[in-house]
């Protein structure tokens, strides 16, 4: 390669490379409403009550968002971000509660509490009838020793005589 | 021929063990007892004139100092009083006070008896300082971490104001904006002069 032609080429090639370059730092990553959204929604507004980040309407939500999109560009985490919200405004801010110290009661408690019910349902139906009816005494006469049980109807009209027989001896 | 005895009946009722038993009121009465101290708290209101305002150490923006420490601790201001102001750079009452403050702050300020603290609450820090760069404020601020002083407080919203003796016993609340620096000066001279 001659001389002048690499006095020619030498200038292509570094403009080409700086246009690569500038691509490449155009690309770099700006955060999307999604990716901020992503985050905010597992934030609550620490002002509002009950509103998540993501869909808050005031102006101090739209500062966290952008407090979030800041943090994105830096390169911070999801958990980092979700820590310096925790740091800043208190564990309340968290959709989901911290496991830790009494916010354990509200992971445990609920299904403790569906597991005692279904035990219980199961205890009910699957219970005995005679259990039941123990106590309550049984109006149809024992069928004597060596006879066939009657059905129902006829044992009622058994009583139904005896008690009239009864009533004629009185 | 051999008669079932209710001992023996393989139908005979199973009872839940008592120990089951006593571990399932242990536990609704403990949780119980939870629900009702937290509906407690949370029906509490802000803390009241004549209580012992509770004690905080606040982390100030730099530029903000107080005496150039970066905390400041309240129960460290003993036989001073100290105006301590709650607000939040989203909060637009807030604004209608700002001014005031730091001109009663600077009237104050050479005679060191009385000290002005702002609290930032939940807010973001660059726009917290563009709020006190706004206002020309000069007094010690800092960020409320983890809303630790206004859940200490129990503070209602924004801005509130409390004014607390040498004692550390609260003087004077203040629900939303002051509406000229007369009215903090003859509130902090009340004060004062108790």
């Amino acid at each position: 390669m001659t001389m002048k032609r690499l006095i020619w080429i030498t200038p292509i090639i570094l403009v080409f490379a700086a246009l690569w370059v500038g691509i490449a730092f155009a690309q770099d990553p700006t955060p999307s409403d999604d990716d901020v959204n992503r985050i905010a929604k597992q934030l609550f507004c620490p002002v509002c009550e009950n509103t998540p980040l993501d869909v808050c309407p005031t102006q101090a939500c739209a500062q966290w968002r952008a407090l979030i999109r800041d943090k994105l560009a830096a390169g911070w985490t999801d958990e980092q971000i979700k820590q310096y919200f925790v740091d800043q405004y208190g564990a309340r801010v968290l959709s989901e509660p911290p496991r830790t110290g009494l916010n354990w009661l509200v992971y445990i408690v609920p299904p403790v509490l569906f597991v005692l019910g279904v035990i219980i349902l199961a205890r009910t139906f699957h219970s005995p009838k005679e259990s039941k009816g123990g106590d309550s005494p049984n109006l149809t006469p024992a069928p004597v020793a060596g006879t066939p049980a009657q059905p129902a109807s006829e044992s009622d009209d058994y009583v139904a005589r005896l008690e009239e027989e009864l009533k004629k001896r009185n | 021929m051999t008669q079932s005895t209710p001992e023996n009946s393989p139908l005979k009722k199973r009872g839940v063990p008592l120990w089951v038993q006593v571990l399932v009121w242990a536990g609704l009465i403990g949780l119980l007892g939870l629900v009702a101290l937290g509906l407690n708290r949370s029906q509490q209101g802000t803390v009241q004139v004549g209580d012992k305002a509770p004690d905080f150490t606040l982390t100030n923006f730099s530029g903000y100092e107080y005496d150039g420490a970066s905390q400041v601790k309240l129960s460290g201001l003993k036989d001073k009083i100290v105006v301590v102001n709650f607000w939040a750079s989203w909060c637009k009452p807030c604004e209608q006070e700002a001014a005031d403050l730091e001109a009663a702050w600077r009237e104050y300020q050479p005679d060191g008896k009385v000290v002005f603290l702002g609290v930032d609450y939940v807010d973001t820090e660059p726009e917290a300082r563009g709020y006190l760069e706004q206002f020309g404020i000069t007094f010690p601020n800092g960020a409320d971490l983890g809303t630790r002083i206004s859940q200490a407080f129990r503070i209602k919203g924004v801005p509130e104001t409390y004014i607390v003796d040498g004692n550390g016993v609260i003087q004077y609340i203040q629900v939303g904006p002051f509406q000229s620096v007369d009215e903090i000066k003859s509130v902090v001279e009340s004060v004062r002069a108790k």
